[in-house]
């Protein structure tokens, strides 16, 4: 996360940051991995696995409000930076390291 | 140390209430162990026909969760059943969960409850056969609900509906045996128990009514139940409901005095000293409670005398009852037969279905029965627990709504005044007065919603919210803003409501939802799912011609112009004016369902063909395929316009139902309003569209068209009312778009007509459709919001970047 430059094995090119739409989530497919990757309105990206904990519904297709998301299926609200589901319900999505090169978005899948 | 040891057996809503005021008044003075023969925290018992109805989750009833227990320093051991007491050693001996153990007590506590009695018949244990009681029954209910068909439901009484309701819910047949002639004939007199019966008939419970059970059928499990007249009916699940006895066991083989409950006098103090009973276990004057309100006030008597603070005796309890299902509002309250001393006050309005009838005795109110209607049950309850004189009172207002002035000494301010600090205003929740006083005060309340937050009163059914306003009317005095608390603001996000946000909106020229958030205050500067799509519809509201959708704070379906099922696929449902087709068209569908692999084909509720389980990176290529429009099947918009055959082909039918149908449909497509709007057209009086549960149903009649407003058939059932009845095509067309105008101009996002007609009332509607100048300038406003909808589907083809930012899937090699 943030812009502090990482090297490692396990990262993956995935688009230009000005080809996410702002505001809403994208599905990406790595393989058996599904992740939904957000472009917040800080331009900063986020990027957690593309099931809610709860009922395993899509995320990329859920409301993004500041660094929250909410579950499309049963309206989970889901903190991006950490993957916690916010009270009163419990959980936790998996997140995964982003950062923005030279304009190209990163992931970090180890 | 020296702190007395407090046991409490029962982990119910009686004896945890009981000790929950204890903490208040005397929070350090006890060392307090609660055991539970059930493995949960405690939860609200007359919730349970809400879980098996699955509106609500368990966990959802829970009334304290386990770290109330912890944060309180209680001792819970929860499936740990108390086999004996002795109450000359003081102690009691338990097993279960935490394994065998003996823990002695200064001050004892029984609060077993009762139990379900199951009818001694042959066959009544065999598997199959349950009773209604506990979390585990509802579990055992909702199992059987999955595999097997029928159920046939032993006991009319209240218990006895809720649970046949809840198994109609889980898709079962349903048949309440009864051995009266009557319904729930311990609430409800002979009319009111009629009309419940016709009324539940309608929503398919079946009746055996004067069927006295004799054995049940079956080997290894349940198949029948055999009456005593020889006949008999099938059976794969029988639910016993038939009462309840008080749980004594315990207290008779301790050698206390137990008559049909545990005899207690006016402190709740049984026959052994330190030993006290409290709820349905206990007997208090001869009568054993089994209803929630007795419980509280027992319990805060109880606390008062643990803690040794002063407080009033208990001396008995005046019962009310309310029936929780759908559809069917039933209240009961004190005495409901007329005897010789009494006169009646009655309503009974046919037309309506609605039944109320209050019971005078010289010059008070002893009880009343309401159907149909009963949001005076709280009002009229207070007025028979303060035994009001009504010879103060107007009559005729005696029966209307409680926020209205109740009459001279009548009123709901003058009646939460009256009540003691004790009194309980929130059945369900068992909140008192004090306590949603104390709130007021200490934690600086004004609205409904913050004592609900606070104290939970109000949470449940919701029936004494207006004795709640009119607690903070009373405590608060002058501060009190009647509109900050009537009000409820739009979600946590921001204090506003509706009316403020649309009017912030309009004064300041307002255009876009961040903006509004930024503007006006917003908590979160983002919103979140709830505010944003109702701010997004009522910029668009406001401004149709110029306002810009703002697509990130719509829903997934909306946003997709699809709907999305829970395994992440969609449904896309074609636009079927009318749900008339060609076979061309139905050709085109089939080819495109089969080219994209469409798992299921299946026909809507309105008439339309559904594709089910279509990839999201399919949808565009198929709405490519299809060239037809987009059928709104996901979004709160006109859904479909129903339609019978009419008078083409059907020998009954007085007008073209199908030409109405679409004419409508052609006109209001695409129109966004608060929540989805379906609409039916039936070409005569039968009604085979269903037109009285639509959001606008249309009836031709001879040389004419009646309008039904304000129906639904979803979760709460409400049949339409008749708004208007018009001559001619033109009017119809007027008069639905100036009612549909009009419910988007003052509907607050999410709600549907059947909801916004009942608070905005009929007469109020059908005063502005019928006005002739309002209409107009409604039929103007309409079509300008008509003018700027554009194709969704179309739009998503034809566009591009909606295509990719929307539709399109990154996939990457790992």
């Amino acid at each position: 996360m943030g812009s502090v430059k990482q090297v490692a094995a396990s990262r993956v090119k995935l688009a230009r940051l000005d080809e996410l739409p702002l505001g809403t989530g994208k599905t990406v497919r790595l393989g058996a991995l599904e992740l939904a990757v957000f472009r917040l309105g800080d331009d900063t990206v986020r990027a957690v696995e593309n099931r809610c904990p709860h009922k395993n519904g899509v995320l990329a297709e859920g409301m993004v409000s500041g660094h929250y998301v909410f579950c499309p299926m049963h309206d989970r609200k889901i903190d991006l930076n950490d993957g916690l589901v916010q009270k009163p319900d419990d959980g936790c999505v998996k997140t995964f390291g982003t950062w923005v090169e030279d304009g190209v978005v990163w992931v970090d899948v180890g | 140390m020296g702190k007395e040891k407090l046991l409490l057996i029962g982990n119910g809503m009686a004896g945890v209430n009981a000790i929950e005021h204890l903490k208040k008044l005397a929070p350090d003075k006890y060392d307090i162990t609660i055991f539970g023969a059930e493995p949960y925290p405690n939860y609200n018992r007359i919730m349970l026909s809400y879980v098996l109805a699955g509106d609500t989750k368990q966990e959802e009833i829970y009334i304290n969760d386990y770290d109330w227990y912890e944060k309180n320093g209680i001792r819970l051991y929860t499936g740990q059943r108390v086999s004996s007491i002795d109450p000359a050693a003081k102690t009691v001996t338990s097993d279960g969960a935490a394994g065998p153990m003996t823990t002695s007590y200064d001050k004892l506590v029984i609060a077993t409850g009762s139990n379900a009695f199951v009818i001694p018949i042959p066959g009544s244990q065999l598997p199959g056969v349950i009773a209604y009681r506990t979390i585990r029954d509802t579990e055992l209910m909702r199992e059987a609900a999955k595999k097997y068909k029928k159920a046939v439901v032993i006991g009319g009484g209240l218990l006895g509906l809720e649970a046949a309701r809840g198994l109609l819910n889980l898709g079962m047949q349903v048949e309440v045996v009864h051995i009266g002639d009557c319904l729930m004939e311990r609430q409800l007199d002979k009319t009111a128990s009629k009309l419940l019966q016709t009324s539940l008939e309608q929503q398919g419970m079946k009746f055996l009514m004067e069927k006295s059970s004799a054995e049940i059928l079956g080997k290894e499990r349940a198949t029948g139940l055999k009456f005593a007249d020889g006949t008999w009916t099938e059976a794969d699940l029988i639910v016993m409901a038939v009462g309840i006895r008080p749980n004594v066991s315990l207290a008779k083989e301790a050698g206390l005095d137990v008559v049909q409950g545990i005899t207690v006098n006016d402190w709740l103090e049984t026959s052994a000293p330190d030993v006290y009973a409290v709820g349905e276990c206990a007997q208090h004057r001869g009568v054993a409670y089994g209803l929630v309100a007795p419980l509280y006030e027992q319990g805060a008597v109880l606390a008062k005398r643990l803690a040794g603070v002063d407080g009033a005796p208990y001396e008995g309890s005046v019962v009310y009852t309310k029936l929780k299902v759908s559809g069917v509002d039933v209240f009961s309250g004190g005495q409901f037969i007329e005897d010789a001393e009494t006169k009646a006050i009655r309503v009974h309005d046919d037309w309506s279905g609605i039944y109320k009838k209050v019971l005078v005795k010289g010059s008070k109110i002893v009880g009343a029965v309401l159907f149909g209607d009963t949001s005076e049950s709280t009002r009229l309850m207070q007025l028979i627990k303060s035994q009001a004189d009504i010879t103060k009172m107007e009559i005729t207002k005696l029966l209307q709504e409680s926020g209205a002035e109740g009459g001279g000494g009548g009123g709901t301010e003058g009646m939460v005044a009256a009540m003691a600090d004790d009194a309980v205003v929130c059945g369900c929740n068992g909140v008192s007065k004090g306590t949603i006083c104390s709130a007021i005060r200490e934690c600086g309340l004004t609205t409904v919603e913050g004592v609900k937050d606070a104290t939970t009163a109000s949470r449940s059914c919701g029936g004494c919210k207006p004795l709640v306003a009119a607690l903070l009317k009373t405590t608060l005095g002058d501060e009190f803003d009647a509109a900050a608390s009537a009000k409820a603001s739009i979600c946590g996000c921001t204090t506003l409501s509706r009316e403020e946000v649309v009017a912030g909106i309009k004064e300041k020229g307002l255009t876009h939802v961040r903006e509004v958030m930024h503007v006006l205050g917003w908590k979160e500067p983002e919103g979140c799912s709830k505010c944003r799509p109702a701010v997004n519809y009522y910029l668009s509201m406001i401004n149709p011609s110029t306002y810009k959708d703002d697509r990130t704070s719509r829903f997934v379906n909306e946003r997709m112009h699809a709907n999305i099922q829970k395994d992440g696929t969609y449904s896309v449902v074609p636009r079927m004016y009318g749900g008339v087709t060609t076979p061309s068209e139905l050709k085109k569908i089939a080819e495109v369902a089969e080219k994209y692999n469409v798992p299921t084909v299946k026909l809507t509720g309105g008439q339309r063909i559904d594709l089910l389980g279509v990839k999201k990176e399919d949808l565009v290529p198929m709405w490519t395929d299809l060239d037809m429009p987009s059928g709104y099947a996901y979004g709160k918009a006109l859904r479909t316009v129903k339609t019978c055959v009419g008078a083409d082909f059907c020998r009954f039918g007085t007008a073209d139902s199908m030409g109405m149908g679409i004419a409508l449909e052609k006109k209001f497509e695409r129109l966004n309003t608060p929540a989805k709007v379906k609409m039916a057209v039936s070409g005569c009086p039968r009604n085979c569209a269903e037109s009285g549960i639509k959001d606008m149903g249309i009836v031709a009649i001879d040389g004419g068209w009646e309008l039904y407003a304000g129906g639904n058939g979803g979760v709460k059932v409400r049949a339409g009312d008749l708004l208007a009845t018009v001559k001619t095509e033109q009017d119809v067309m007027e008069y639905i778009a100036a009612y549909l105008q009009y419910y988007r101009e003052t509907g607050n996002y999410g709600e549907r007509t059947s909801e916004w007609i009942v608070r905005v009332g009929l007469d109020h509607v059908r005063g502005v459709v019928e006005d002739a100048d309002r209409r107009r300038e409604l039929c103007e406003r309409m079509d300008e919001a008509l003018a700027a909808t554009k194709d969704p589907w179309k739009e998503a083809v034809e566009t591009a970047a909606i295509r990719k930012d929307l539709y399109e899937v990154i996939e990457t090699a790992k």
